[in-house]
């Protein structure tokens, strides 16, 4: 496999020569990997964005949970207090901490402004929880919290956690998906072009097989043409993918998801592949195409 | 090395050749004769495999065409050389580069051959034209490249479809002689042509059998030739 495509990149300009230049179908296909190069690299990295965010998701949210106390005025100061007690003695439990106003105040200013009177409210008091190893056990942490502090009521985010990790994997799964389908999409491109290819040099073949050319050699002229303009135009389509995404916006806290799309690390790596495939694509398509026409043709 | 047993050709229901049986031995020369239509070309396309008899058998170097591979197709026409009616020649290829082609192809070295190549270019006369693109070549320039390539493969069988239709009486005698030492080079040669005059010639010269199709039927032309 790996001498058929060192042969395909070394060539044999003499029998280049047999098959004449077709301009038209080599911008197609070099224009075809391109474009499908470029998809191809974005949908990688949206795929590996959505991973990440679930992933940070999933971690961010499974270590923490919070105790939310509603109660009146007079019991609300002693219900926080029990619950305080009861999470400082409850394993599993590393640290928990009773927000201040100000922190309530700032979680509630994108709705309701800076100004809020938040001593006039009967806002409820928040308490954040940060598990350690394996977290409590919630079941046994509500049955105390419902006995000590009616007004408590623990929320370990699973209600939201599992809606959010479950559409970042469909996200994930919907890139992959894409991926896969820009791959069949440039088989099946490339495979019209050599097929148009091949009947347009119809005489070419019928002459060379009349002199004694084999099969292999009429495809090996075809399939080394496809396979280089596929690997040269995915190679600029990747490599205008990763330049756009470089210079996407930098991340920034307030950069919620968009900022994130891109790669990171060694995943940087990761779009060399995309020409790769191509070119094995466009040898496989034109290959198959190539000798299922000489067959049809004989 | 050629051999046809009650071989026939239909094409689209229509019986263009039938009953056929002959044998072409090693180093023999033949000519195919018989009216325009009769079916010659057919029969040298038997020949060279680019048609199957629809019945009959047809074994070329010992082996029945119909048991052959593609692969095995192509070995064979690798040791035929074929002067096609129409040349066949690839049109963006100059006429070296043309004459070249079936070594090329067949992964032959090509270098060892260039030497070959340009004697067989002085020999038909068509030195000059060397590096012109077939389109400009006139029609007997042509032919006469097409019997230099289809010899510069030394092929043990040399098949040539009215090779002197286009040349002069001239030119008709040297590309004779040259398939005449080809014959005494122990090369099997078979010629379709219409001319009388490069039959009787030839027979002056080398024992040559006379073919002759008629009424789709291939038979042994007499002393009347």
């Amino acid at each position: 496999m790996i001498g058929r495509f060192g042969a395909i990149l070394t060539g044999d300009r003499q029998a280049d020569r047999v098959v004449p230049p077709t301009g038209y179908t080599a911008n197609l296909t070099a224009f075809t990997a391109a474009a499908m190069a470029f998809l191809s690299v974005f949908a990688l990295a949206l795929s590996l964005a959505t991973d990440r965010l679930a992933t940070r998701w999933s971690e961010e949210l499974a270590q923490t949970a919070t105790v939310r106390i509603s109660a009146p005025d007079g019991q609300l100061s002693r219900q926080a207090e029990a619950v305080m007690r009861i999470l400082d003695t409850t394993p599993g439990i590393r640290s928990a901490r009773m927000m201040t106003n100000e922190e309530q105040l700032k979680l509630l200013e994108p709705w309701f402004g800076p100004d809020l009177p938040l001593d006039t409210l009967p806002i409820p008091r928040l308490i954040e929880v940060v598990e350690s190893g394996d977290g409590p056990d919630m079941a046994g942490l509500r049955l105390r919290l419902a006995a000590e502090a009616p007004g408590a009521v623990l929320d370990d985010h699973s209600r939201w956690r599992k809606p959010l990790i479950s559409a970042a994997s469909r996200l994930r799964a919907l890139g992959v998906f894409s991926i896969l389908l820009i791959l069949g999409s440039t088989a099946a491109m490339i495979t019209l072009a050599a097929q148009s290819a091949l009947a347009a040099n119809a005489q070419v073949i019928t002459v060379v097989r009349l002199i004694g050319a084999r099969d292999a050699y009429i495809v090996r002229a075809f399939v080394r043409r496809f396979t280089l303009r596929a690997l040269f135009g995915a190679l600029f389509g990747t490599v205008l993918a990763m330049l756009s995404i470089y210079f996407l916006p930098s991340a920034a806290d307030e950069g919620a998801f968009l900022t994130g799309l891109g790669f990171q690390g060694w995943h940087w790596v990761l779009p060399v592949v995309v020409p790769v495939i191509a070119a094995v694509l466009a040898f496989w398509a034109t290959r198959i195409a190539a000798f299922r026409v000489l067959r049809r043709m004989a | 090395m050629l051999e046809l047993k009650k071989a026939a050709f239909d094409y689209a229901g229509k019986e263009i050749l039938t009953d056929m049986s002959v044998t072409l031995a090693p180093g023999t020369f033949h000519f195919l004769t018989g009216p325009s239509g009769s079916g010659k070309t057919t029969f040298l396309k038997l020949c060279y495999q680019d048609l199957i008899p629809s019945s009959g058998t047809l074994h070329i170097f010992g082996k029945d065409v119909r048991a052959m591979d593609r692969d095995d197709v192509a070995s064979v026409r690798q040791r035929i050389g074929v002067v096609h009616q129409d040349c066949q020649f690839l049109d963006h290829l100059t006429m070296s580069e043309n004459i070249l082609l079936p070594l090329q192809v067949t992964g032959h070295e090509v270098a060892s051959k260039l030497r070959d190549m340009q004697e067989l270019m002085v020999w038909t006369g068509l030195s000059d034209q060397m590096e012109l693109l077939p389109p400009v070549l006139s029609g007997g320039e042509r032919q006469r490249a097409a019997l230099a390539r289809a010899v510069i493969m030394s092929p043990e069988l040399i098949i040539a479809d009215e090779p002197t239709g286009n040349l002069d009486w001239d030119m008709a005698q040297r590309m004779l002689t040259l398939l005449i030492e080809l014959n005494k080079m122990g090369k099997t040669i078979l010629i379709a042509t219409h001319d009388m005059n490069l039959i009787r010639m030839a027979k002056n010269q080398v024992a040559a059998r006379v073919l002759r199709i008629r009424q789709r039927h291939l038979e042994l032309a007499g002393a009347e030739l």
